[in-house]
């Protein structure tokens, strides 16, 4: 029986590679060569551009030890994540519910392109847009002296609601879709049960459509988590002088400073830091999913 | 425990009438099944009287008291889904705890009570498997348990045996109505199945697009029907169709079908005789002669042969009759041959044609 489940899996394999290997082949070239490229510079001293001299160095490493700064900036950055994926829960979860079990039909076609419109629509169009409305006499400051009978000042450019409130709209989507996803699999009955045995509402939120939502909770997190720590673009336009992080500063070692090998560095470190905290997690989160 | 009084009640969807002014009066502590084919307001009805939805009209009361604008979780009901609906993260025993652990009843008293339902159903050892451990019938028993741990005023069952395989079915009927029995509770039963609710219940209701068609006992409604529909769907039925006599039909060949039982209806209106197969006598001549029976010539054009019994399907002026014999070894008609049926006009039902 072991025998015949085995023959059978490697036969199964072998008819599958054909579809796996385009994937795997554009992986290896397109991710995982320009990938080694970057853990080669981030040992060397110099890019080994126009003939400059290069040896190999574990300084980029020790900078990001030894320079308090760094440290700083990632706590800050993944402060950042932590605070963004929370809100994007807040609003995100909700909104999913919504669309899952209260709106059929049309009514909830619409309310869903809504949410994947940030998806369709250039990043930096919808950051600019973003500061029109949050800066001083901007769109936002502008409406609600014109409503409120008093005068007061809305500047929220280049501070860290703004930041967060750039990378909420970004990110909140991913919540809102995976969150979907696992609702929409919960059973309507299991919630008429759950009140016909005389459960409130938010006992029933409680202890049943979050615990069974929560695999789409934890996916839509991790999908948020990861890439705001490392984001650049929102913190450099929204934030300006406070929206220095982690994620700025390696995209200014590439672009700005050219010293690529510490921004490989602090991209690995990066890396390695989220894994670990993944790591760290998934006993927890598969517990709770 | 309550009894359950339904009065006029009416709900519509858009322009479609689901319920129709219905109104029964389901009895304290009785075993209620509500018979009808899909689309007929069964379901709809059984929901009005959780409380998923409210009426139009109408008036719902469980014991006495009126509930039809109470949500279901202030109702008190007791409620099995189709597809069992136990809650995928949570253990057998903490999904019969659920009722009892959302009221704040104590962790002991939650406990015992737990064990105790489980074990009437049967399945005291198996309280800490999760709901995708177990089989269909025992996912309906722990749905039963759930369903009965928090003593309900009405225990209400949406097509619970719907998804078994028909052996489990038929232990689960015995197995549910032992238990219905054991804690008296008054039980309302949805099922499309005949047998199912002919077996079961102590009372059934045939429902037909969102109009109650027939109320009675089992016997009630299997031997005197009120309507060819009721005739048709609790069992099989030939239909005769002419004019009334006044204590029978005549067809419109001029056979005359004497009825001794049903409606009293003025001579000359339309009117349908309704035989069960099982009461009508099958024969190659006619030998025996019964002054009062009812005879009709045909030719067989078919015979099913199941063991017990064989079905005959008897040809007769552009009409298919069907006959029902038991096996007592007698000799056996041949497809083909010309026959005579005879039956009692105490068999033959006087239906109104409405």
């Amino acid at each position: 029986m072991a025998g015949q489940v085995a023959t059978g899996s490697r036969s199964g394999l072998r008819s599958a590679l054909p579809l796996l290997l385009p994937a795997y082949l554009w992986l290896t070239v397109a991710i995982f060569l320009p990938l080694s490229a970057m853990v080669f510079f981030s040992f060397m001293t110099e890019l080994p551009l126009a003939g400059k001299v290069w040896a190999f160095t574990l300084d980029n490493y020790t900078t990001f030890f030894s320079q308090g700064l760094y440290w700083r900036l990632l706590l800050a950055s993944l402060r950042l994540g932590l605070e963004v994926t929370l809100w994007c829960v807040v609003i995100g979860y909700p909104a999913a519910y919504v669309l899952a079990k209260v709106l059929k039909g049309r009514s909830r076609e619409a309310i869903f392109l809504l949410v994947i419109l940030p998806f369709w629509s250039n990043g930096l169009v919808r950051i600019f847009s973003w500061a029109m409305v949050l800066r001083e006499g901007g769109i936002l400051d502008t409406a609600l002296n014109a409503v409120l009978p008093f005068k007061i000042n809305i500047d929220l450019m280049y501070s860290y609601p703004a930041v967060i409130i750039g990378l909420v709209h970004s990110y909140v989507p991913y919540m809102v879709l995976t969150c979907y996803l696992t609702l929409q699999a919960i059973d309507d009955s299991l919630i008429e049960a759950g009140r016909s045995l005389g459960a409130s509402r938010l006992q029933m939120l409680k202890r049943v459509i979050i615990p069974l939502s929560m695999p789409g909770l934890v996916a839509g997190a991790a999908l948020i988590f990861v890439p705001v720590v490392g984001s650049f673009m929102e913190p450099r336009i929204l934030g300006g002088r406070t929206g220095t992080f982690y994620g700025t500063v390696i995209e200014d070692q590439f672009v700005a400073v050219f010293n690529w090998p510490l921004g490989a560095a602090l991209s690995f470190i990066l890396l390695a830091v989220v894994l670990v905290i993944l790591a760290l997690a998934s006993p927890v989160l598969k517990r709770a999913a | 425990m309550a009894g359950v009084q339904v009065s006029s009640l009416s709900r519509s969807f858009g322009a479609h009438k689901a319920l129709d002014d219905v109104s029964i009066d389901f009895a304290d502590g009785g075993f209620y099944a509500l018979l009808g084919p899909s689309g007929s307001g069964k379901t709809t009805l059984l929901r009005q009287i959780a409380g998923f939805d409210f009426p139009d009209s109408g008036r719902i009361a469980i014991g006495g008291e009126s509930v039809e604008r109470v949500p279901v979780e202030k109702r008190r009901i007791g409620m099995v889904f189709q597809n069992y609906a136990l809650f995928p993260n949570m253990s057998v025993a903490d999904n019969v705890a659920f009722g009892l652990s959302v009221r704040g009843e104590a962790k002991a008293t939650i406990a015992s009570e737990v064990q105790r339902a489980l074990d009437l159903v049967q399945l005291g050892k198996l309280g800490s498997r999760r709901p995708h451990q177990l089989s269909g019938g025992q996912r309906q028993r722990v749905a039963l348990a759930r369903a009965i741990v928090t003593k309900p005023r009405v225990l209400l069952l949406d097509e619970p045996l719907g998804a078994l395989d028909k052996a489990l079915r038929v232990d689960m009927q015995i197995e549910l109505k032992r238990i219905q029995r054991e804690i008296g509770i008054t039980t309302i039963f949805v099922t499309h199945d005949q047998e199912e609710a002919l077996t079961m219940s102590d009372r059934i209701g045939i429902l037909r697009d969102g109009r109650l068609v027939q109320e009675g006992s089992p016997e009630e409604i299997y031997d005197s029907p009120k309507s060819e529909f009721a005739a048709t769907f609790l069992g099989d039925a030939n239909i005769f169709r002419g004019e009334t006599t006044g204590t029978g039909i005549r067809l419109p060949d001029g056979t005359a079908i004497a009825a001794g039982a049903g409606a009293t209806l003025a001579a000359g209106a339309k009117a349908s005789c309704a035989v069960r197969p099982e009461r009508i006598r099958i024969a190659a001549d006619s030998g025996m002669s019964d002054p009062n029976a009812n005879i009709l010539r045909g030719q067989v054009s078919k015979r099913i042969f199941a063991g017990n019994n064989s079905t005959y399907f008897v040809e007769r002026d552009r009409q298919t009759l069907k006959v029902i014999v038991q096996n007592t070894g007698a000799d056996r008609l041949a497809e083909g041959q010309d026959v005579v049926l005879r039956w009692s006009p105490e068999s033959t039902v006087l239906i109104a044609t409405s």
